[in-house]
């Protein structure tokens, strides 16, 4: 299944749902897109609905984190939101759950970029 | 070779759509085997990391190389290798994906994945003077109470002595 990506407004933040997997090839390369092209519209404060995403590999994670820093780069913020349990634990044994901003409420995740 | 042991194997091309592939090929195999569900999904990711690690670091995306992909299945483990055309590399020389200093790295952890989805693995040098990855995990045996393979199973990453 590839990767689907939209991405919406709330208030000062845009969040991107996302839903497929993210890995090596177009998956990756959408997502990369996706923030890429948010920051150009400046667009700093960006909210990944992960709820709809059950793989991710290496390059997966690769992508999040460039995306992470390049979002960070900026002086913006970018967070994650509704991990299903395979990314979760991914995140987890890579250490990278420490990293990220993690949510399971949207409005709690959208209120900590106040 | 046991007399026992099915042997597949299946040269592919050093492109993108080789990790799909090599997944869905291995999938069918360990879906075979009895695997459940969770195992089945790590034995599919380390695949997928082998064939990446062999697509890009291996082979270097260079078109005229190949990469070589095994599955031996014997009565107690399913056994992967993943052979590319490269310069081969030392596991010792691999950075920990761990360390502080390179959580932030976008990538370099293909081989933490497989390290941490099988029950062994190992990268040694190949036939064709680049690596073998060489990765197994144990059948589910009939004690195994977990229809989704969880009875068991090691999904603690191991480190580098």
């Amino acid at each position: 299944m590839s990767l689907h990506a939209t991405h919406r407004d709330a208030g000062i933040v845009t969040v991107v749902d996302l839903s497929g997997r993210i890995v090596l090839g177009d998956g990756s390369a959408l997502l990369r897109k996706t923030i890429r092209g948010l920051l150009e519209d400046q667009r700093k404060l960006i909210l990944l609905n992960l709820a709809d995403v059950d793989y991710i590999d290496s390059s997966g994670i690769g992508e999040l984190v460039s995306g992470y820093t390049a979002v960070k780069n900026q002086s913006g913020d970018l967070k994650l939101l509704h991990l299903t349990k395979k990314v979760r634990d991914l995140l987890q044994i890579t250490k990278l759950y420490t990293v990220f901003d993690v949510f399971t409420d949207e409005g709690t995740a959208l209120r900590s970029f106040s | 070779m046991a007399s026992d042991t099915k042997h597949l194997e299946m040269t592919l091309e050093t492109i993108v759509e080789s990790v799909n592939l090599a997944e869905e090929m291995c999938l069918r195999v360990a879906e075979a085997a009895g695997f459940g569900e969770d195992d089945c999904y790590r034995i599919g990711m380390s695949v997928r990391e082998g064939v990446i690690n062999a697509f890009h670091y291996g082979n270097q995306e260079r078109p005229e190389k190949k990469i070589h992909l095994a599955v031996d299945l014997t009565a107690d483990k399913m056994i992967i290798h993943v052979l590319d055309e490269g310069a081969g590399f030392k596991l010792s020389e691999v950075p920990d994906p761990l360390a502080e200093e390179n959580l932030l790295s976008t990538s370099g952890r293909g081989i933490f994945l497989m390290r941490a989805f099988m029950d062994e693995f190992d990268v040694v040098s190949g036939k064709t003077g680049g690596a073998e990855i060489v990765m197994s995990k144990k059948l589910p045996g009939p004690g195994s109470t977990s229809p989704n393979g969880q009875g068991g199973q090691n999904a603690t990453p191991q480190q580098e002595a």
